[in-house]
């Protein structure tokens, strides 16, 4: 029978089938990091139950680090016993850690790929609902709570229903300057925040094969923001390449045998979906949003829809009053004062290569505060190898080190009340980046375009 | 976990859509290490100013609305998989939340904590919501064992759908852990033969 690529890695993972319709699924890897962690780890000592795979675990330190200074001590004590909490736990149940100093230190969902600790085929959780970013090595990949990091803990194991299956497809080339974060915002806007509740999603068509892995985790990344499960991209040769010589990919021989299996991992030419949709590249613009949640999205140069249906008018007045903008509205032109180039979504290094090779030899604008995130320590070494760092601090953009930083603003990288942001991260919710703060999403490229001239401007014209 | 087996109870209206989790609590509110004392955050920057006074038009700062029951707006929970988002809710004395729409992580993370997130259509959420605004003296009944979710007053009474098991778990307090942890013996079984485990 055609399977589709979900179906071939979700049946390869059950356990057993309970009568209700649940599966017994297995998890291959958990992530753990400093926030969701603690509670489960009290549950699994309340109950007394034994850690039951600890070798299929990694933790790391992220959401909650400070971005300056790592070396000397947290100075907010609320953060620093959540970080001493998860050093305590994975020393007491024997887990790997990247904690705070450590060269592998990083956002839970850029150090897994770069490790090579994500693989295709595999099933992997985290507690973060971002975990969907490790799709796009064909994985399925997705974010639980709490209750249930306990569940992997102590059974390695979940109890699911199993999701309905979309397929999004993406013809053709897209762009000049249009990125992977503009088609998945154009997708979003399209879609609606709980366009793919219930299902997950793989992404297809020529448009998405042309992505680099960073673009494809960019894309996989937001699939949470329209209320899917998880997204993925069936593994090719970017994907082997990508993979190839990480330290916990596998090696040698192995290696071959892991690229002959992976090989066999796609969608089938008959295989089911209960939705499909279908774009064209060429129909992507540079994207921003002018609201408060990420399906609120158009191309920079549109203006804000004028109407909305009634059922949705008191939300998005809402939405529009706490941005300060009004329907109707074009954004171009708009004063910003910071830029947020970080997070799960866009803080790789090529992200921060394109940044550099913007805003070389240019200076951001006066009344501007540019502060560039790297995802990990190794994305924060390379771009120092690279010698970005160079370029960027010229440029006056702040290159800090790595964590969650402004994205959720756990630590103390807070976008003040009402102050625009044009962020590179993935939601854009009232307060998400601080109490008042007013956050714009969008590309690095639009966010460096976006620093360097002070305000929002039609990038169309500054590309080609 | 608590069991849930009929709660006769007033309601609060929310009908804001899209709510996300972190409206329901903010990030900033994550430091803690335990399971406790979410409630008082929860939606907190809707709930009080920046100087932490209650906001009056807030309906949790409305003293007519009293009751284990929210009545929020379509697409309930979207955003982040913070389970400390359900543990706000319950904290605050929450047992049911009625929307026409649940964002997939919420919906399990409030199961797991024994909160019923109960779906009703869109005409009835809308109704729900009206009839509570107006009076909020309204009593509901939510009975899980029949799945009827009833309001005499107004001569309401409409079926709800729960998944069979989960329904189990919440009439008798159980949770997915002690079920998992049975399986151990099929669990190491199905490892013998684990694929693509490179
Ligand atoms: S960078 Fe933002 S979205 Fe990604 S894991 Fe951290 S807090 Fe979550």
């Amino acid at each position: 029978m055609a399977k589709s690529l979900f179906d071939k890695i979700w049946d390869a993972h059950v356990v057993k089938s309970i009568p209700g319709g649940l599966d017994v699924f297995y998890i291959d890897k958990h992530l753990i990091h400093e926030v969701t962690s603690p509670q489960a780890f009290a549950e699994l000592e309340s109950r007394n139950l034994p850690l039951f795979r600890k070798e299929q675990m990694v933790a790391t330190a992220d959401h909650n680090v400070p971005t300056k200074n790592q070396h000397l001590p947290i100075q907010d004590p609320l953060s620093r016993s959540q970080v001493d909490k998860l050093t305590e736990n994975c020393g007491k149940f024997g887990i790997e850690l990247f904690g705070l100093g450590h060269k592998h230190q990083g956002i839970v969902h850029v150090i897994g790929p770069e490790l090579g600790i994500t693989q295709p085929g595999m099933t992997l959780v985290c507690g973060d609902s971002h975990t969907s970013t490790h799709g796009a090595f064909g994985a399925i990949a997705f974010g639980i709570g709490t209750s249930q990091v306990t569940q992997v803990m102590a059974s390695q194991c979940l109890l699911l229903s199993r999701p309905k299956r979309m397929r999004i497809t993406v013809n053709g080339k897209l762009k000049a300057g249009v990125t992977a974060k503009d088609l998945i915002l154009y997708v979003i806007s399209r879609l609606g925040t709980g366009g793919a509740t219930g299902y997950f999603v793989e992404y297809a068509g020529s448009a998405v094969r042309g992505l680099s892995m960073e673009g494809r985790m960019t894309v996989c990344n937001m699939s949470i923001e329209m209320g899917a499960r998880g997204g993925m991209i069936a593994p090719d040769e970017t994907t082997f390449n990508y993979l190839k010589g990480r330290p916990y990919a596998p090696q040698g021989e192995k290696w071959e045998q892991a690229v002959a299996c992976w090989s066999t991992l796609f969608s089938d030419e008959d295989a089911e979906f209960e939705a499909e949709h279908v774009y064209d590249a060429a129909d992507i613009a540079p994207m921003i949003t002018y609201g408060t949640n990420p399906a609120m999205g158009m191309a920079i140069n549109g203006t804000i829809p004028a109407e909305v249906a009634a059922s949705e008018a008191f939300s998005t007045g809402k939405s529009l009053t706490y941005m300060g903008f009004a329907p109707g509205e074009s954004l171009v032109g708009k004063e910003i004062n910071y830029v947020f180039i970080g997070s799960c979504t866009n803080s790789r290094i090529e992200d921060l290569r394109q940044v550099a090779e913007y805003v070389k030899g240019k200076q951001k604008a006066t009344h501007v505060e540019a502060i560039i995130v790297p995802g990990s320590k190794l994305v924060e070494k390379q771009a120092i190898e690279e010698g970005l760092d160079r370029i960027l601090a010229e440029a006056g953009f702040e290159l800090r080190e790595p964590g969650c930083s402004a994205c959720l603003a756990m630590n103390e990288d807070k976008i003040p009340a009402g102050a625009y942001c044009v962020s590179t991260s993935n939601r854009n919710f009232e307060g998400r980046q601080g109490p008042g703060a007013r956050t714009l999403l969008a590309s690095p490229l639009v966010a460096a375009i976006t620093a360097v001239e002070g305000k929002i401007v039609d990038v169309t014209q500054f590309l080609n | 976990m608590e069991k849930f087996e009929v709660l006769h109870s007033g309601a609060v209206p929310l009908p804001v859509e899209n709510i996300d989790t972190d409206q329901i609590i903010p990030a900033r509110f994550l430091k803690a290490t335990s399971r406790d004392g979410f409630g008082e955050n929860l939606f907190r920057d809707w709930r009080y100013d920046s100087k932490g006074s209650p906001k009056v038009d807030f309906v949790l700062n409305d003293e007519r609305y009293k009751g284990q029951i929210l009545v929020a707006g379509k697409n309930f929970g979207c955003g982040s998989s913070r389970e400390h988002a359900a543990w706000a809710i319950y904290d605050a004395g929450f047992r049911v939340v009625i929307s026409s729409y649940f964002a997939d992580i919420f919906r399990g993370n409030a199961l797991n904590n024994g909160i019923l997130p109960l779906q009703v259509s869109e005409e009835v959420l809308q109704q729900l919501l009206d009839l509570v605004s107006q009076q909020p003296e309204t009593t509901f009944t939510v009975d899980l064992q029949q799945q009827q979710l009833l309001v005499p007053a107004a001569d309401i009474a409409v079926p709800f759908a729960i998944d069979a098991y989960k329904k189990e778990c919440l009439l008798n307090g159980y949770d997915d852990i002690d079920f998992l942890v049975n399986q151990k013996e099929a669990i190491e079984n199905y490892e013998k033969n684990r694929v693509w485990a490179y």
